[in-house]
């Protein structure tokens, strides 16, 4: 492409307003199936979170003295984030290792992992006693560094910095300007180097979180490998994400796909099965590693010893197996089913270590209200009404501008 | 994690700022202007359950009045509205009452896990919490091992409450309210090192009445509120299972790792990312 090419197709009469306010307008179909439910939900959300700020969060929530984190801490923000890994895991991949035939997903999974995190960040802030101070820790007041929070929450701020810049040259490629999107495009590869190592952190992070609980959660989850756990599972949480997450948009946004990509998802699909496969043996090994060294036999028998085998052989043994399998057989259908146990199993994991297992000796145990279950769906759905926002407008899973095509 | 001290501060020193964040990962066991630590030495033995003490903290810290009294089997637990209970116990030795509050850990988990240091060690040894720097987030309560902090869970301007050791009255010069109304002086109030004399001295001298027993001594790291008993402490209610070492200890090698994996991947993935793009041209040169 020649420079005066550029020169005449920069339209000059083009309005950076007038486009932006056209693209802001619904798109397709108003009355779906996904809407007529998500949209009720996130009313009532909303209303939930009015409430939650003017009663306080005990006139929603269930959490107690004893318990002060629950679903909106357990599941929205630490599962949230596991299942948030396939951002780092894929930019490693496809940036580090130049591993090409990733390259077109990358887009969709960077987006999803930034607007998770945006999202689950929120969450945070509904479940803050007092969200107003949440500047606190960044502006540089009162720096609590000896606190592993201090750590997490400066790594979610920077991490989301990270991720929009990868994600900022499709962003550039939608309004259309061309100098933005060299200098953004040539700011990728540090945002990645940056964001794979804010991510090992803060993965690990959240489980270090836990480790000051130690006589509240229950032996057979707590170790002091919490932080190497929850880096390694969220390598195959983020992919199979990625996985189930593709399988629907690939459907969904199907026109928005090229022939070719949807040829290649196949490929991906399998190898992403592999993968999982091996991180999951990994974690399995480490796990029965971390049993045998805490001589925890006698636990077994106890209800949550057996919740424990549950969790080991249902959740990560079984899928592992399905996904080498899968990987075997390239059937695309088993690595879906295995991508969906996995996830299952990383709720149950999670929900497990801040949750179920938490203060599980205590004579009453906390349960989620509703209410907690309503919140936590309208911020999933409104993340998926952003997502599809963005699917619609920008360059994600489809081709980027011709222009664009030759920096990368 | 294998890393000491001197490595880490070494490693801080080349990967300048970002790596700030795990510096100081302990409070220190004594602070720094080499002022001791407070704290309180309550007898169980003594102690004869009026609740004088829970009354006169209530109308120290501006709280409603309590109700119910300490009745055997009943456990009166510490509430946003409590910050200090007397709980009674059937005993081989009879009914034994046991006053709750802060223990004011010498390294107070709460403490370290407060991320915007609301919740901060005084120099002076008490364990406070300020308003103005708390953004709610309850890791404090989270951490702590004798579940102390309370949080208004009905309040939109919700505050963390617990036992301050009275300290706006130790910096008026007076000694915390509970102690200084016990009628059966079974709280006792002054230096750590102090108090740890006293509950040896009575140890000793009295052997038939105390078990060897100071808890509090080393309980997760020391605390600054210390007991004696007549019975092993597990028949009042008290955790002996705690660790001896403080609870910061459990995420120091954590936060110690923090430097050296910033020093070390991003130098890594540079490195992995030169070697396979060579590798690409290669194949594309070949292809």
């Amino acid at each position: 492409m020649s420079n005066t090419e550029i020169i005449t197709a920069q339209q000059p009469a083009f309005n950076i307003w007038k486009f932006l306010k056209e693209e802001f307008k619904p798109k397709g179909k108003w009355v779906t199936p996904f809407n007529m439910i998500s949209l009720p939900i996130m009313f009532l959300g909303l209303v939930l979170i009015i409430i939650r700020f003017w009663k306080g969060i005990g006139s929603v929530t269930n959490l107690t003295q004893e318990v002060p984190w629950g679903i909106w801490i357990g599941f929205d923000v630490v599962t949230g984030v596991a299942f948030a890994g396939g951002a780092y895991v894929l930019t490693f991949m496809v940036y580090i290792l130049n591993m090409k035939q990733y390259h077109s997903i990358v887009r969709v999974t960077v987006l999803n992992g930034f607007l998770a995190y945006v999202f689950y960040a929120g969450a945070l802030l509904l479940d803050l006693g007092r969200p107003w101070n949440v500047i606190n820790p960044i502006i540089g007041n009162s720096f609590g560094t000896s606190s592993v929070l201090f750590l997490v929450a400066w790594h979610f701020l920077l991490y989301m910095i990270a991720q929009l810049i990868e994600f900022s040259p499709t962003i550039a490629e939608w309004i259309g300007h061309r100098r933005a999107h060299k200098i953004l495009s040539g700011m990728t590869l540090a945002a990645v180097i940056f964001g794979i190592t804010l991510s090992t952190l803060h993965q690990s992070g959240l489980g270090a979180l836990y480790l000051m609980a130690k006589d509240k959660i229950h032996p057979l989850w707590y170790s002091e490998f919490l932080p190497i756990m929850f880096f390694v599972s969220s390598i195959f949480a983020g992919l199979s994400m990625v996985i189930f997450e593709g399988s629907i948009t690939y459907k969904v946004f199907s026109d928005q796909v090229t022939e070719k990509n949807h040829h290649s998802h196949h490929s991906i699909i399998t190898g992403l099965s592999k993968i999982c496969a091996v991180a999951m043996f990994a974690y399995l090994f480490l796990n029965v590693l971390v049993f045998v060294h805490g001589r925890h036999f006698h636990y077994l028998t106890t209800p949550m010893g057996r919740w424990y085998l549950v969790e080991m052989v249902g959740f990560v043994l079984i899928p592992m197996l399905l996904f080498f399998n899968s990987y075997r057989k390239k059937s695309i259908q088993l690595t879906k089913i295995a991508a969906v146990v996995t996830m299952v199993g990383i709720i149950v994991n999670r929900l497990n270590v801040t949750v179920i297992g938490f203060k599980w000796d205590a004579v009453s145990h906390y349960y989620p209200t509703w209410m907690e279950i309503v919140v936590t769906l309208a911020v999933i759905f409104t993340e998926i009404w952003i997502f599809r926002w963005v699917i619609l407008r920008m360059p994600v899973l489809r081709e980027p501008p011709t222009w664009a095509q030759n920096s990368h | 994690m294998g890393i000491d001290r001197r490595s880490f501060f070494q490693l801080l020193g080349v990967a300048g700022t970002t790596l700030a964040l795990g510096k100081q990962a302990l409070a220190k066991p004594s602070n720094d202007i080499g002022v001791e630590f407070v704290g309180m030495l309550i007898d169980t033995t003594r102690c004869v359950g009026c609740q004088t003490c829970e009354a006169a903290c209530s109308e120290s810290n501006h709280l409603a009045e309590q109700t119910g009294s300490p009745e055997p089997g009943k456990i009166r637990p510490l509430d946003e509205t409590k910050f200090t209970v007397v709980n009674a116990y059937n005993t081989s030795k009879g009914e034994i009452y046991v006053k709750k509050q802060c223990m004011h850990c010498s390294q107070a988990a709460c403490a370290a896990a407060c991320l915007t240091k609301a919740m901060h060690k005084t120099e002076e040894g008490p364990v406070v919490w300020d308003g103005k720097k708390c953004m709610g987030c309850r890791y404090c309560m989270v951490s702590c091992p004798f579940e102390i902090p309370k949080f208004e869970y009905h309040s939109a301007n919700p505050k963390i409450q617990k036992c301050t050791m009275c300290f706006e009255r130790l910096v008026e010069g007076k000694i915390p309210a509970c102690a200084e109304n016990c009628p059966a002086e079974a709280i006792q109030f002054g230096t750590r090192r102090e108090l740890l004399h006293e509950a040896r001295k009575r140890i000793v001298e009295n052997p038939d009445v105390y078990v060897d027993h100071i808890y509090g001594e080393h309980e997760a790291g020391g605390t600054g509120v210390l007991y004696l008993s007549s019975v092993p402490f597990n028949g009042l209610g008290f955790n002996t299972s705690l660790q001896k070492s403080s609870y910061p200890e459990l995420s120091k090698g954590f936060l110690y790792g923090v430097p050296s994996v910033f020093v070390l991947w991003p130098a890594l993935l540079l490195g992995l990312y030169e070697a396979t793009k060579d590798n690409h041209v290669k194949t594309t040169e070949n292809e």
